[in-house]
This record gives C-alpha cells, structure tokens and sequence, in this order.
C-alpha cells in the first residue's frame, strides 16, 4: 500500500469536516476524491499533504505512520488549486526550487530540469514568469515542480479548475499519459464527477465529511453503495410511489416491488439512459410529450411529460433522435429498462431490477 | 497618505477613466487651481528656504552645516533613523505577516492599534513618554535607581520616532499581504523549505516593493519628526537636538546669521526629503511599468 488512511477525523472546533474514513491507495495507482463542495475531500488531501493535522485516527505512507511527520519530511508533491507558482522566480527557477533546498549538485538541478522541460513540453520557456504563460503551461510547470524532486506521492487539489473547458479536456488526457509513463502514485480532488470518471482507476466518494463508497469507475457508476452515490455519479430520475398489492405506482407508472406492504412510500431511481422512447405510440406501454430537447454534444437530454404530469428525463444520440423524426410537442411511448429502489440516506442499496418489454395495451381490436 | 495597493489599483483604473472624462474646461480648472496651490504652498515656501539660507553666501552656508553642534545634530537625526527604521521594518514584517496570514481573536484591535500614531498629536505621544519614563513617571525611580536615563537622552528620541514612524512599514505591506496570500508559503514547504527559507526566497521577494515603499517613507517620517521628539529631548545642543530641533533653536537666534544658518540646516534637511521623494517617485514609476508589461504580455 502506498498510501493508508486508518479512521482518520479532523474536526474544526466541533464542526467534523472528515469523520472517521479509512481508505488506502495501492502503489502506482491514480484515485480520484470525489464530492461535492465542502465534502471534506481536500482537508482529506491536505492531511496526507501534512498540511493540516488530524484530530484522530492515523495516516500512513508506504506504510510509516506519518502523523509526527512535517510536511517537509514527507517526500511529498502537492499541487495547488490555483498553482501557487512563485510569481517572483522563473520557470526554470520555479522547477529548481525543491531541488536547491534538497541541496542537490548544480549539474544534477540542470539534467533534471532539461528532463522534466522536455516531458512537460515546455521547452523554451525556462526563462519565462509564471504571469508570462498560459493556464495549462502554469499547471504543467506546478506539476514539474511538484515532481521534480521525485516524491514518492503526487496530491493535486482540483487540477483542473483554474483553466477554461477545452483545455480541460486536453489536460486531463494528458494526466492519464503522464501517470502511465511516469507511474507515481497520484491523488487529486475533484468535485467534477465526469472528470473522475474518465480519469482515475479508483474513486473515492465523499460527503459532507464522510465516505460513501471507494470504487472502481465501473463499479460506483454501475453498483453505488448508497443513494448519495446513486444521485451524485451520473443524473438520475427519483419517484417516490406508493405500493399497492406488491406494485409501486406513481401516477400511471408502476413498478413491481415484491415484498413490500400495501401504503409503504418507496423511492425509486432510474438513469436517464435507461428510459427507452418511440416515436411509434404502439411501441411502448407509456404514453408521453417531449417538453424540452436540451443540446448536450452527442448526445441529447429530453424532458417528458406524462398525462399525470409526471416528468421524466431521458437521454440519447442525436442520431437516434434525427431518426425518430422527435422535437419538442410530439407524443412518444416510452418504457424504462432498469430501475433501483433507493434506501434513504447511506443505506446500502439492493441490485438494480429489470424491467422485460412491457407491450402497449391494446386499443380498439375491435375495428 | 495613499496606500501601496491603492496606488497600483488606480494605475490599473487609469486606463478606463478616459471614457468618462470631464469637459475641456472643467479639467484645465481644475488643473491650474492644483498647481497654483502647489506653487504657492508648497513650491514657493521651498524654494524661498534655500533662498533664505543662502543671503550670508555659500561659505557661510557650508560653514554652518559644519558648526559642531548642527553636526552633532546630523549626526544625531542620522543615527535615530538608523535604529528606529529596521526595528520598524521588523515590527511592520511581524504585524504585517500575523494580519494577513493569520485568523486569530483581537486582530481588529491590532489593526486599530497600529493606526493609533498616526491619530494621536505627535506631542502627546512624547508626553506619553515622559509620564512613563520621566523621574515622576511610572519606571522613573527604576531607572534612576539603576542609572538609565531616557527622558532627555537619546533612548527617549529613539522611542519617540519610534512610535511616530510605527504605521508606516506595516501599513504598506498589510495589503501586499493579504493579496498575496499563502498558498506560495505552503507550496515552499511541500517542496521540502524551512520556515527561514520560505521567508526568504518567497514571502519577502514577493513584498519588496511595499517593504522599500514603506521603508523610505518611515525613514523621511524619522528624520523630519518634531513634536514628539521635542518634548522628550530637552534641546541640550551638541547632545540631544535633531535636525529639526537644531533648526528652530537656531531660527530663535536674534542674529540673521543665525536665522540663515538655520535656512541652512533646514534646506538639507529639506533636500533629504526631496531625494526620498525621487526614489519614491522612481519606485512608482518601476511598479507601473512592470504592471504595464505584465499587462502587455497578457494580452499579446
């Protein structure tokens, strides 16, 4: 294990920001802390950072509890959300920094750096101050700065949120290639759940101060521990029926719940990407209209409204949705394939149900 | 007295004003009115001490600056600056640092408190002194006891431009501060830097044009103080008078020889102030233009 987290709290006067988590890191591994603002995930980065002290429980790296350790003594590299480049020095001097103090040889400061130039791509710019160069070469100097000293630990808090969406995306292809080649284990903190996603191997999902569920990609998104999770990674629609004779109904929905009493109030969830429509009114069991079509890129996010005035959402390709010939007004049928009974707060939720097709009731047979 | 901040805020805003710029007339008004007050109150009185301390010749003038009491009081102004500026600039560092980088209970209080010289009549700050220090003050018998004295002696001078030029180092760097932050800090310290050297190589580069800026006007306060010192001074020449003291003693004189020595001493004494005005002028100049070529780079 590279890095250990043991019940670790750390409580600002009687306000828990980080209560009680345990989780650990595995050599080479690159892990995303997932949550939404205030959720505690950088006090959790800043503490294995030795930036901020636990109040209980214990850190470990490479399995020496580091607790009494400074953040000096930590052979740690952190980047800040903002960079914190020192504005008076120049890139080369900015690289150099961690290097000086360590008091390595000149020659060696100057291999190291031309190393980490040419693997930053920012060759040429040795010379330049941080207010010289754009955010994404700010962040990749941060980064080479950070790493130039070779720590055994990457940190980086929110990395990507001081620069504009389309260098966001580059820059987060780039981690990935930078943690493949280099294979320094790396932990960063984003409260941007499609960023964790698609960047680290393993996520680690906060709120408000506590651990929901530490998972794979694949494996928050497809079995979340608990509803916060459910809801936070990926949209989702959430019914709240009332079951009668072992069905949950909600306006003209329903969904089987085997087991449950009659008046018992359940909280039902399903994906966007899980409600299939039909231009074709015979192809489905429920009937809706498209409210509104919302343009997302490849794919596309459509409102409906059902008679009971329920709303539900739904997504697909824009192909799909050329090929249905649908826009905002027409009426569609549609029918949902999965769906997962929510537990209220952190319970831990039961597996996701399938819903076969569900032909439409036949109408007029007799003509 | 504009604040280092504030003046790199108005250079920033320069630009924009020119949009909402006032009729032809009204800003020629307004501009003759300024340099008419300059010149008369500022320009013209200036210029009449140099003339004034120069009516009994060159030679006389270079002859009473020589005059071993006004050198004992050059040297006297000198050596109060050179004690009383870097405990200052130590005290601005110190309170500058705990105000921007720290939440701590009372720091309202610290910031008032700070401020207090600058309110407070520079002869009732010497006072102050006195009641403390003096033979009938709160430590007067200690200090005879012991036989320290400070009322009437150097110590008490150096107290006294002490307290007067306290303001001037923190109130400079406070916003620099604050601007600034401490991510740098703590970024320095993940990459392995001791305290000393986080100081060293990140805060005070990154405030030294508020630390110089305030360094020169604490050391033209230093030099040019009066009241306070007066009161603590006692005017014993060749031992306990500034500059500025040494000046009105000799202004007193009934000769005119005397009153032009005193134009004399009073004209170097006005010519230190016009350098630090130069190299206040000068550091400006080097702020902005930095400023304008971060700017520039930006854009380009």
């Amino acid at each position: 294990m590279s890095i250990e987290l043991k019940q670790v709290t750390k409580k600002f006067g009687d306000n828990a920001v980080v209560n009680n988590v345990t989780f650990s890191v595995k050599e080479g591994e690159l892990m995303a802390l997932l949550g939404p603002s205030g959720g505690g995930k950088t006090t959790v980065l800043r503490m294995i950072a030795g930036l901020e002290m636990p109040t209980a429980g214990d850190v470990l790296i490479r399995g020496q509890r580091v607790n009494d350790l400074s953040v000096q003594q930590r052979n740690i590299g952190f980047v800040f959300q903002n960079y914190a480049l020192f504005k008076n020095m120049t890139v080369f001097k900015n690289i150099a920094f961690g290097l000086k103090i360590k008091k390595w040889k000149r020659a060696d400061i100057e291999g190291r750096i031309t190393e980490l130039l040419k693997l930053f791509g920012l060759e040429g710019l040795e010379r330049r101050y941080p207010h010289q160069l754009s955010g994404g070469q700010r962040q990749r100097v941060a980064i080479a700065r950070a790493l130039a000293p070779k720590p055994s630990v990457l940190l980086l808090d929110e990395p990507f949120g001081a620069v504009d969406a389309k260098i966001r995306q580059e820059l987060r292809e780039w981690l990935v290639t930078l943690h493949h080649d280099l294979n320094v284990t790396t932990i960063f903190v984003t409260h941007d759940q499609e960023e964790a996603l698609e960047v680290a191997n393993r996520i680690v999902i906060f709120s408000r101060g506590v651990l929901e569920q530490v998972g794979t990609p694949r494996e928050v998104y497809d079995q979340p521990a608990n509803e916060f999770v459910a809801r936070f990674i990926g949209a989702m629609n959430v019914l709240e029926p009332e079951v009668r004779g072992e069905v949950a109904r909600i306006g003209e929905l329903e969904f089987p719940a085997p087991g449950h009493a009659d008046g018992e109030k359940l909280r039902i969830g399903f994906r966007p990407y899980a409600v299939q429509i039909s231009s074709d009114l015979t192809q489905y069991r429920y009937h809706a209209v498209l409210r509104h079509t919302f343009f997302l890129g490849v794919l596309l996010r459509v409102e409906m409204e059902l008679p009971s005035g329920l709303t539900i959402r739904a997504r697909m390709t824009k192909e799909e949705y050329a090929h249905q010939g649908l826009e905002d007004g027409k009426e569609v049928s549609l029918q949902i394939r999965q769906y997962r009974v929510l537990a209220r707060e952190a319970a831990a939720l039961p597996p996701e149900s399938e819903l076969g097709y569900q032909p439409p009731p036949v109408l007029g047979e007799n003509i | 007295m504009i604040g280092f901040a504030a003046r790199q805020k108005r250079a920033a805003h320069r630009a924009s004003q020119r949009s909402t710029e006032e009729s032809r007339l009204t800003k020629w008004t307004l501009i003759t009115i300024a340099l008419a007050f300059c010149f008369v109150f500022l320009l013209l009185p200036l210029a009449n001490v140099f003339a004034q301390a120069l009516t009994q010749g060159w030679r006389y003038y270079c002859k009473s600056l020589v005059e071993p009491d006004s050198l004992a009081a050059i040297r006297l102004t000198l050596t109060v600056a050179a004690i009383s500026v870097p405990l200052n600039v130590l005290f601005g560092l110190a309170a500058a640092w705990a105000i921007a980088k720290f939440q701590f209970r009372g720091k309202t209080i610290l910031i008032t408190l700070i401020d207090l010289p600058f309110s407070v009549s520079p002869v009732v700050a010497g006072l102050m002194l006195v009641v403390l220090f003096g033979l009938q003050g709160f430590f007067g018998k200690w200090l005879d006891a012991h036989d320290f004295k400070i009322i009437f002696a150097v110590p008490g001078i150096v107290l006294a431009t002490v307290f007067i030029t306290f303001p001037f180092v923190a109130r400079e760097l406070i916003p620099v501060m604050q601007a600034t932050g401490t991510e740098q800090e703590q970024a320095a310290l993940t990459l392995g830097a001791n305290g000393w050297q986080t100081f060293w190589y990140v805060t005070l580069p990154s405030v030294k044009w508020g630390l110089i800026y305030g360094i020169i006007l604490c050391n033209a306060r230093a030099m040019g103080e009066f009241g306070a010192v007066s009161v603590v001074s006692r005017h014993i020449a060749g031992q306990t008078e500034t500059m500025p003291l040494r000046v009105q003693a000799l202004y007193e004189g009934t000769t005119a020889a005397s009153a032009a020595a005193a134009f004399a001493l009073a004209s170097l004494l006005a010519t230190l102030a016009l350098i630090t005005l130069g190299i206040k002028t000068f550091l400006e100049w080097k702020q902005e233009r930095a400023e304008k070529l971060i700017v520039g780079r930006v854009d380009s």
